[in-house]
């Protein structure tokens, strides 16, 4: 089997094989289960819309974030900063096409309707598949031979290198051949921030939200502030996961959707052809 | 690539088989979805009672109150009995205890402020997402489950209120570990002054390692019992009765 990091010879139109098994059983097990963390979690803020910095905070408290509305207006407010989003936040229509007040859309939250008590089923639940999939993924990387795929090596991680690398991406530039059997420095620390400070980030902050395990865990009330302040974080975690999967997504069609996806699903890569120029 | 069935493809084609059964049962199968989602509380509830089930929580300083701690749920009791006890500043109400007991009793508020009190400053946190920290005054409830000596084979406190929403009066159950854990106080008074109406008066349930449903409100009567069918719609409380967790430590 040809190893991507050691075979020189490599080159583009070759086959190499790039993602272990474990490794993609873990990405679709995550893809399933953010989405359904996501849209249940939008449900449970449907529940309470505002966000507060602290141990405590409720609606007679201030709250730093907030979607809402006046009468027929929904708005965000984040700060002093106020927008008006009527029939995307804070005034949406249901799936009957009703109006109705509410922060997030229908067809952004699991279940559709408003339902907390079914949403935290659905979030609490999965919310286990999350955690251990991330556990087993992170120490099965961090003790085995994935750390040397995503770890930056000393030559990738000067500035001048990444300048580059921001250079090349702002133009869609991607590695080609040999180069591309390998992570590059930028796709190197969006995953590397994603597994060592968003996703656990997300898992930690849950965790504060729990009165349970505040009382066994009390450091973690410390950690984050606050139980208001988790809240906060985990919104803020999420939306950054969020946009780590715009983003992704959006690199995966640039880099030849077909190939990337294969790839996911197979282990096998086959390196993009050097132009000639 | 050869045809050959190698472990790894053996071990990637079950794990996506595995993925797109679990995803397709829950798309198409109510009855799946409902057994899924039944998994979280049931490891919730199990993990939490395995660590740590003595674990008390944080109490807070009195500068970290909220200024402001937010009624919610009812606001109001609404029996006859409630009524008629409210009307007397509660001097005539009393708090049946009953059930797989050996002793029945009765106790009037004199009677509960009479035993041994504690006083706490902790964290509200409702299920919707907010929180309020306020400073609860109260009987331990094992003081007053102490002076009625429980059955061995009692499981569950229930908790029957004064408060409806609609024709449905208001419960809420718990085990014996939270029964007897030392911060669950019958609380008569909050921040320093008797328990407000809109607060749950007389007294109110606080088992503070739980979402603020579980904090029964306007409470007449304490009832052990060996299993939670047949009272209400058989669920443990009133929002579990509509689908919300009986377990709500997280």
């Amino acid at each position: 089997m040809a190893s991507a990091d050691h075979d020189a010879a490599l080159a583009g139109g070759d086959r190499v094989y790039r993602h272990a098994t474990g490794t993609r059983l873990w990405h679709w097990t995550t893809v399933v289960t953010f989405v359904i963390m996501l849209m249940s979690g939008l449900m449970i803020f449907n529940a309470h819309p505002r966000l507060y910095w602290g141990q405590y905070g409720a609606n007679p408290d201030p709250a730093w974030m907030e979607i809402g509305n006046e009468g027929p207006r929904g708005y965000l407010r984040v700060g002093e900063l106020e927008l008006t989003t009527t029939g995307v936040l804070g005034v949406v229509d249901t799936r009957a096409g009703e109006r109705t007040a509410r922060a997030f859309p229908w067809w952004a939250t699991i279940p559709s309707g408003y339902n907390l008590a079914r949403a935290r089923l659905w979030h609490l639940t999965f919310a286990w598949v999350l955690a251990v999939g991330m556990a087993a993924y992170l120490i099965a990387t961090i003790f085995g031979r994935h750390r040397r795929d995503l770890l930056p090596t000393r030559g990738e991680a000067r500035p001048g290198h990444i300048w580059q690398d921001i250079k090349d991406h702002a133009r869609l530039r991607f590695p080609k051949g040999e180069a591309a059997a390998r992570y590059n420095i930028l796709q190197k620390l969006a995953y590397l921030a994603v597994l060592l400070v968003l996703f656990p980030g997300m898992i930690l902050t849950g965790l504060t939200m729990s009165p349970n395990l505040n009382a066994k865990l009390p450091v973690l009330l410390d950690l984050f502030g606050g139980r208001q302040s988790a809240r906060s974080l985990h919104f803020i975690f999420a939306f950054g996961l969020v946009g780590f999967v715009v983003i992704h997504l959006v690199m995966v069609v640039l880099a030849g959707p077909v190939n990337e996806i294969r790839s996911m699903l197979t282990g096998w890569f086959r390196l993009p052809r050097e132009k000639d120029t | 690539m050869s045809r050959v069935l190698t472990r790894r493809r053996l071990i990637t084609g079950l794990g996506y088989t595995a993925i797109a059964g679990t995803v397709g049962g829950l798309a198409v199968s109510p009855s799946f979805r409902d057994l899924v989602l039944k998994g979280g509380e049931t490891l919730a509830y199990n993990t939490h009672r395995l660590v740590g089930r003595d674990a008390l929580v944080r109490e807070y300083s009195e500068a970290e109150m909220s200024p402001d701690f937010r009624t919610n749920g009812n606001t109001t009791g609404a029996t006859p009995a409630w009524e008629a006890a409210r009307d007397t500043g509660f001097a005539d109400w009393e708090l049946e205890v009953s059930g797989l007991v050996e002793n029945p009793a009765r106790f009037g508020l004199d009677a509960l402020r009479a035993m041994p009190a504690r006083t706490q400053i902790t964290r509200h946190d409702c299920v919707e997402g907010w929180s309020a920290i306020g400073k609860w005054t109260g009987v331990p409830l094992s003081e007053v489950l102490d002076r009625v000596t429980p059955k061995p084979n009692a499981r569950y406190v229930v908790f029957r209120c004064a408060d409806r929403f609609g024709l449905s009066l208001y419960y809420e159950s718990i085990d014996m570990i939270d029964a007897y854990h030392p911060q669950t106080i019958l609380a008569y008074g909050m921040n320093d002054a008797d328990l407000q109406i809109g607060h749950g008066a007389p007294i109110r349930l606080r088992v503070e390692r739980q979402l603020g449903y579980k904090n029964a409100k306007f409470i007449m009567k304490i009832e052990l019992v060996e299993s939670l069918a047949g009272i209400g719609g058989g669920k443990g409380g009133f929002w579990e009765d509509r689908g919300y967790e009986w377990y709500a430590g997280i």
